[in-house]
């Protein structure tokens, strides 16, 4: 005889009933949750975590960089060879800004030191791949494949070669995440590279563009102007190109335009990027206490218009 | 027909059949296997229509086997799953909660229904767990997903026959094992 697998009678004992359990483990979930978001004590437990998926999560990635592999390697030779070209164009046409590179930058160099200022950021960055984008339909996150191990630390910028990306914002042994400037109220504080005008750049979430708030409607912002981080939080290292402004709605009535933006650099579709050393620490604020979740947000939010 | 379905064992159980109780392994393996379908890398269509093999998993499972799997041990896969995403802790494990207590609900009435009506009333089930989520995100101040944030439910659905026909092979009594 095998067992039956069908209902037992009630008089059996099964411990507690499910309604009983559910009320147990979703009590369970709330504090967990509530701990979670108010005081991120359990990132601790989420590091160990980590640590045991990895492997798991490097196994799975393997069939697809295979077959990414046997892909690139019967890539079409005509494409190769266009790309080829193409690149040899780009080269040359970089020449002679790359054979000044040096020369400006030692003359930066003097300046800087003639001013008595810190040089803001060493210029040393580190090159990631992306492993994969988070899953989570709410926000914008990349997971990159260095971590504590390649020196990644939290807040530190992430760029492509057209513009920012993100910011550091969890740093794991082997891989970091990257919360992206597209995520909700991901804040970049930006000047605008014609007028110089100061304002900070908000992400507004999955498939909508960021926006400048806190722009008085007279602030002389225009459609197609380039955005560069400003460099005052002290989180990106100034002059980097964030977005690129297409839509301005001034309506006088209200305390602020409403300025729409697109992101310059490849945020959801680059495959490589650089994540650049922390800036040099600058004098604390001195009117508020320091934040506990600078690196979420990016400081500074709101106070300058 | 009867000898058409011993022959074709990969034919949907008929709810007269009486499966043999799961091996503990194979639950196990096949959740681990889920798990590890939900955290792989995808991007694109891919990504935005990929169900929550997991969620799907689970409720075969609680359904099946509520001996193996119930409450306790979904609240414990979600609270991996969690981690593995990266998302709120205690997220997945309250929505896996839920969804195991409502197939705890379900459970004696929806294996008398046919494969695909059973997939109508799966959907329901994977769609009260992702409005858990979106519920638990909004409180905690997140963005509206996509419109996409809907399609997940309704794939992990239309793949509920499928994986339950895999699902209940190995637990199929063999033909001639006590006749």
């Amino acid at each position: 005889m095998r067992p039956i697998p069908v209902e037992s009678p009630a008089f059996f004992h099964r411990g507690p009933s499910p309604l009983a359990r559910l009320a147990f483990f979703g009590m369970l979930s709330i504090a967990l949750l509530f701990l979670d978001t108010r005081y991120r004590y359990l990132e601790g437990i989420r590091q160990i975590a980590a640590i045991i998926l990895y492997p798991a999560q490097r196994a799975i990635e393997m069939p697809g960089e295979a077959v990414a592999f046997v892909g690139r390697y019967f890539a079409d030779k005509a494409r190769l060879a266009e790309e080829n070209v193409e690149l040899r164009q780009a080269l040359t046409a970089q020449g002679p800004v790359a054979q000044a590179y040096p020369q400006v930058r030692d003359e930066n160099e003097r300046l800087k030191t003639l001013l008595d200022l810190q040089g803001r950021y060493g210029g040393a960055g580190t090159a990631v791949e992306v492993l994969y984008t988070g899953r989570d339909p709410f926000t914008q996150k990349l997971f990159v494949n260095k971590g504590v191990q390649g020196g990644l630390a939290p807040g530190e910028a992430v760029l492509d070669e057209r513009g920012v990306v993100g910011q550091v914002t969890r740093v794991f042994p082997y891989m970091a995440e990257v919360t992206l400037v597209t995520d909700k109220d991901q804040a970049v504080p930006v000047k605008v590279e014609r007028s110089g005008v100061r304002s900070v750049l908000f992400g507004n979430g999955t498939g909508r563009a960021p926006d400048l708030r806190f722009t008085a409607p007279s602030a002389d912002v225009r459609i197609g102007d380039r955005l560069l981080t400003s460099g005052i939080d002290g989180t990106y290292p100034p002059n980097l190109p964030v977005a690129e402004v297409v839509d301005i709605e001034r309506d006088t009535g209200q305390m602020f335009a409403r300025i729409a933006t697109r992101p310059l650099s490849g945020v959801d579709r680059s495959q490589y990027l650089l994540v650049l050393g922390q800036a040099a620490a600058s004098p604390a604020r001195p009117e508020e206490p320091a934040e506990s979740d600078v690196v979420k947000r990016g400081r500074g939010r709101g106070r300058r218009g | 027909m009867r000898v058409l379905s011993d022959v074709v064992s990969f034919a949907p159980a008929s709810p007269e059949e009486i499966l043999r109780p799961p091996q503990p392994w194979f639950v196990l393996a096949t959740l681990l296997v889920a798990l590890l379908a939900n955290i792989a890398p995808a991007s694109g269509v891919f990504m935005a229509l990929r169900p929550d093999f997991l969620a799907v998993v689970l409720l075969y499972w609680c359904i099946q086997a509520p001996r193996f799997v119930g409450v306790g041990t979904s609240w414990f896969v979600g609270l991996v799953m969690d981690v593995a995403d990266a998302t709120l802790f205690g997220q997945h494990a309250l929505a896996y909660a839920v969804l195991a207590f409502a197939a705890d609900y379900f459970r004696r009435r929806v294996l008398r229904f046919p494969l695909w009506q059973q997939a109508v009333q799966v959907a329901v089930l994977l769609g009260i767990c992702a409005a858990l989520v979106l519920l638990v995100r909004f409180i905690g101040g997140a963005a509206m997903p996509r419109w996409t944030y809907a399609a997940p439910p309704i794939v992990g659905a239309l793949l509920w026959p499928l994986l339950s026909v895999l699902l209940q092979h190995p637990q199929r009594p063999r033909r001639g094992s006590d006749r």
